[in-house]
């Protein structure tokens, strides 16, 4: 019997091959990471051999624990600002240098990474400005800034503005109305954006090589250095603790939206 | 016989279609139609002909199953059971672009990227029809509806009422078999909606189409078509005109959606002719003319339209009056709701229930009007009752 | 005044902190980048001169000024390297953004017709990878497409190819890698748009007659091309610059510009011409820029 169904069987089929090609690089990756055998070609049996590699090379953990610090602090910074940049675009109605604005908040979205990260570099440079953990993280931070004002910026323009109107309506003014009622309201978006941020400088590589200084590279940098000389397997290992480190992140912040959000909305925190 | 369009005949070569049938005919033949969306029955088993020319109606509360009755006949659901027949095909599994049948949807649908010509001429394309063929019969159809010299214009440079107008130039383009509205007034004020639907009724007229309408006023449905069907929980109620539902409902369900009415439930108590005396709980005992079917003893409702029951300050004195008065409830005015061409009264009768009664105000300056908690008597033919299963 | 009038005035004061620090840390830089490319390289530190020295007084910054010259942007216009990089960075960026849009229409295509429960999931899907370390997705394509790599395995295995293939250090493998790391940029956006058409036109469509592929190309793909526009864009302007990418996965013969542009800081030392490197590609990317730029104002400011 012909149905005529929305989803047709083109769309299931496009559907799952695209998930699949997202996702078995990935999967193979974490198997190999518990393969015994340094060969890819030989499953050696379950083994956390390579994971304790990563455990004892100093190097490495070094430079995970200032990925880890450069992320933490670059995304709070971007999540500050760019919250205030969403703010203001979609509630700040026409003011002078608004285009000027717009324009510099999104460019970092779309600018080549080589671009920005030269560009800082030389401004630190003429700032004579020592490079290491704060230069990254001011790198970072202006990068992620603007994906984080995209988030909060498109849930700010979804939502019934006749909610701040009741709250003014009541007595309380612009600010405190805001605080009170819209805040909460586009959490979700705000913790979306900061993991979003986090994970963003984690894993950048490019920004993060111009601006940072001896003696404080970060884990990508790391990363790349070891895999230009080819395959490790000790690198599947990290990458899965990382994997792992930003699906526990997506989970706790999957459940922290579930629960505060009651307004229907869907369990996808953007 | 309605004046119908010259080139009618054209249609068979569109849709490439047999030839309709005369006017009166069955069009279409809905037998055991069935739709489930899992356990939920929305359509349950509804058998109708629709007959060619006529304007249908499909009447009932939201969720009743009309629309998916309609999208049925489109063809964006495929019934589980039963057949829908055309020309004596059974096109219940066709797609929707298969079928000669077209549809103006409740919110238009209008192409926004298309000029109102293109829209227009969007179904025209498909049929495979010349290109000087499409200019005319696109003009024709801009002409039909009155859009003239807003071809050019995009939907969104348009009003909500000239949208509509071009869904529908839109929709008959094709010159379709059966035309199907969804809710096609829902989203006008009152007055263009009372203009509408009088242009809508012309149209259909002069074209001689057959239209199926879908919708949950009353009003509109008792306005627009020659016969009705009357929806509850997936199933027909009753089809039948619109007078014949409003003064013969077969259902106390259907008496209730249709219009204000007054209800007394109560059991038959003696038979004296063709009379009925049927004892109420909140009327007292009633006498009704005895329905076609004769009816058992048992449960029944009296049902009397408010506008059929007269109101007067006291009992008819004359001969004729109080042999015609045979239902005589006297009551107290309880309420009184003014609506301008009419005002209707709410009496608590002496015997318990509340009576409604609808008076034309036909003065304008009307001395004798009854006030609240004026006592009145209230009373009404047997005749202007009916009868219904409790 | 009207309710929105009274929220704007204290919301224009948020712009203050984040106006100063993108101004600061994006325009400012910018205008280094600028002064460097007119500069000559030096053995010093900073590698270049003239350095600019605000203490020294007027006649020294006249000086400096003086020193500045366009030999630079000269030498990247003479040599075949750098106008062949930047022509392969074009090219590369075209194809590859071709390659995206057709592998990722279809699956934003297949997301925007869920049932909407199932809309959420698909999307957290999506994303889910991308949040994922970039470096790391291109990491696990090396150890597929390695020599002794699953891919090799499995087409061995299948009888396909008789000899291992070689796969990295070659174009496929950039392209493998460019259209795995940048797919989710096609498809959010294009899920955004198709998303919110209404399925009533679709039916309108198939209603006067139209069979379903007709459907498609005459009414949802018109009506998708603002998504295309913005997944396009998204996706060719990054992907010009790349430098990853083409520097793991594609051959070391013809390198694009990102390449280039690390090569001569990192290597060579040579900042200036970098910088000249970097504002050539900067103005390439003028036109792109700007046409994203008023995309993504109508887009987020329309609520679209």
């Amino acid at each position: 019997m012909r149905k005529v169904s929305r989803l047709s069987r083109f769309n299931i089929a496009s559907l799952a091959l695209g998930l699949a090609f997202l996702y078995l690089p990935i999967l193979i990756l974490v198997l190999y990471s518990f393969n015994a055998s340094r060969l890819v070609t030989v499953w050696g049996g379950w083994s956390l051999r390579w994971y304790r590699e990563f455990f004892n090379d100093r190097a490495m953990i070094e430079a995970a624990w200032m990925s880890l610090r450069v992320a933490v602090s670059s995304a709070t910074i971007a999540t500050l600002l760019g919250t205030l940049a969403a703010v203001a675009l979609s509630r700040g109605e026409r003011f002078r240098g608004r285009t000027l604005f717009s324009g510099m908040l999104y460019a970092p979205l779309v600018m080549p990474e080589v671009i920005t990260g030269l560009s800082l570099l030389l401004l630190f440079v003429a700032l004579n400005a020592e490079r290491g953990f704060w230069t990254v993280t001011i790198a970072h931070t202006t990068l992620t800034m603007c994906f984080v004002a995209v988030v909060v910026q498109s849930r700010l323009g979804s939502l019934d503005r006749s909610l701040e109107e009741a709250a003014m309506d009541l007595g309380w003014n612009p600010v405190r109305a805001f605080m009170a009622v819209t805040l909460p309201l586009i959490a979700p978006a705000i913790v979306a954006g900061w993991m979003l941020a986090f994970t963003l400088s984690l894993d950048d590589l490019v920004i993060a090589s111009f601006t940072t200084g001896p003696g404080s590279a970060t884990l990508p940098i790391r990363i790349y250095s070891e895999v230009r000389l080819g395959v490790k397997p000790e690198i599947n290992a990290i990458c899965t603790l990382v994997i792992a480190l930003i699906a526990v992140i997506i989970v706790i912040a999957s459940l922290a939206s579930k629960l505060s959000s009651s307004q229907g909305e869907s369990a996808a925190p953007l | 016989m309605a004046e119908e369009l010259p080139g009618r005949d054209v249609q068979a070569d569109v849709t490439g279609g047999d030839a309709l049938p005369a006017a009166g005919q069955p069009l279409l033949r809905i037998e055991g139609v069935a739709k489930r969306f899992g356990t939920f029955r929305a359509v349950d088993g509804v058998s109708l002909d629709i007959k060619s020319g006529e304007f249908f109606a499909l009447l009932g509360p939201s969720g009743c199953g009309k629309t998916t009755l309609l999208r049925m006949l489109a063809g964006f659901e495929a019934p589980d059971e039963g057949h829908i027949l055309l020309g004596g095909k059974d096109i219940a599994q066709a797609l929707p672009h298969e079928r000669p049948i077209n549809m103006m949807f409740q919110n238009y649908a209008l192409f926004p990227h298309l000029s109102v010509r293109d829209n227009i001429a969007f179904g025209l394309k498909r049929a495979g029809m010349a290109r000087a063929e499409i200019a005319t019969r696109v003009a024709e159809m801009v002409a039909l509806v009155k859009l003239e010299g807003l071809e050019k214009r995009k939907p969104d440079q348009l009003s909500g009422g000239q949208r509509q107008r071009v869904a529908l130039a839109r929709a008959l383009a094709r010159r379709p078999q059966l035309l199907l509205l969804d809710e096609p007034l829902a989203a006008l004020d009152k007055k263009l909606r009372e203009s509408t639907q009088g242009e809508l009724m012309e149209l259909q007229r002069r074209l001689g189409m057959t239209f199926i309408i879908v919708t949950h006023d009353q009003e509109e449905a008792m306005t627009m078509a020659s016969r009705i069907g009357v929806m509850k929980a997936g199933k027909l109620a009753q089809v039948a005109s619109p007078r014949e539902l409003y003064e013969a409902p077969r259902s106390r369900w259907i008496a209730e959606f249709v219009g204000d009415i007054n209800l007394f439930d109560g059991e038959t108590k003696l038979r004296d002719g063709h009379r009925l005396v049927i004892g109420t709980r909140d009327a007292g005992a009633l006498v009704v003319a005895e329905p076609r079917e004769p009816l058992g003893t048992g449960k029944f409702a009296v049902a009397i339209r408010p506008e059929k029951v007269k109101l007067s300050r006291r009992a008819p004195v004359s001969e004729v009056g109080r042999e015609t008065a045979i239902n005589l409830l006297d009551g107290v005015i309880a309420d009184i709701c003014y609506l301008g061409g009419t005002t209707t009264y709410k009496v608590k009768l002496d015997s318990g229930g509340m009576l409604q009664a609808s008076v034309v105000n036909s003065a304008r300056l009307d001395v004798d009007a009854y006030s609240l908690n004026q006592h009145v008597v209230a009373w009404f033919t047997p005749d202007d009752c009916v009868v219904l299963p409790s | 005044m009207s309710s929105r009038r009274i929220f704007a005035r204290p919301a224009r004061f948020a712009a203050i902190a984040p106006y100063v620090w993108m101004a600061l840390f994006f325009l400012v830089p910018f205008a280094f980048v600028l002064k460097i490319s007119l500069s000559q390289t030096a053995i010093a530190q900073p590698p270049y001169e003239p350095v600019f020295d605000l203490t020294a007084g007027w006649e020294a910054l006249k000086a400096a000024l003086a020193a500045l010259s366009i030999d630079n942007f000269r030498l990247l216009g003479s040599d075949d390297i750098y106008v062949f990089a930047y022509v392969r960075s074009l090219t590369v960026a075209v194809t590859a953004t071709a390659l995206l849009l057709l592998f990722g229409y279809p699956i934003a295509y297949g997301m925007a017709r869920l049932p909407k429960r199932w809309q959420a999931v698909a999307m957290v899907l999506v994303i889910v990878p991308f949040w994922t370390s970039f470096l790391i997705r291109i990491y696990a394509w090396i150890n597929i497409l390695q020599h002794d790599g699953l891919l090799n395995q499995i087409l061995l295995a299948l009888h396909l190819v008789s000899q291992p293939v070689v796969w990295l250090s070659t174009d496929t493998a950039m392209y493998i890698g460019i259209v795995y790391s940048y797919l989710p940029f096609m498809i959010l956006p294009l899920y955004a748009t198709l998303a919110k058409m209404e399925p009533a036109l679709e039916e309108a469509a198939s209603d006067l007659g139209a069979p379903p592929w007709q459907v498609f190309w005459l009414v949802t793909f018109p009506l998708s091309l603002p998504g295309v526009g913005a997944g396009v864009l998204l996706c060719f302007i990054p992907i010009v610059g790349e430098f990853v990418i083409p520097d793991l996965l594609a051959g070391s013969n013809a390198l694009m510009i990102g390449q280039t542009l690390w090569l001569e800081f990192f290597t060579n030392k040579d900042w200036p011409v970098a910088s000249a490197a970097a504002i050539v590609l900067l103005v390439v990317l003028l036109l792109p820029l700007l046409l994203y730029e008023r995309l993504q104002k109508r887009q987020l400011e329309q609520g679209r």
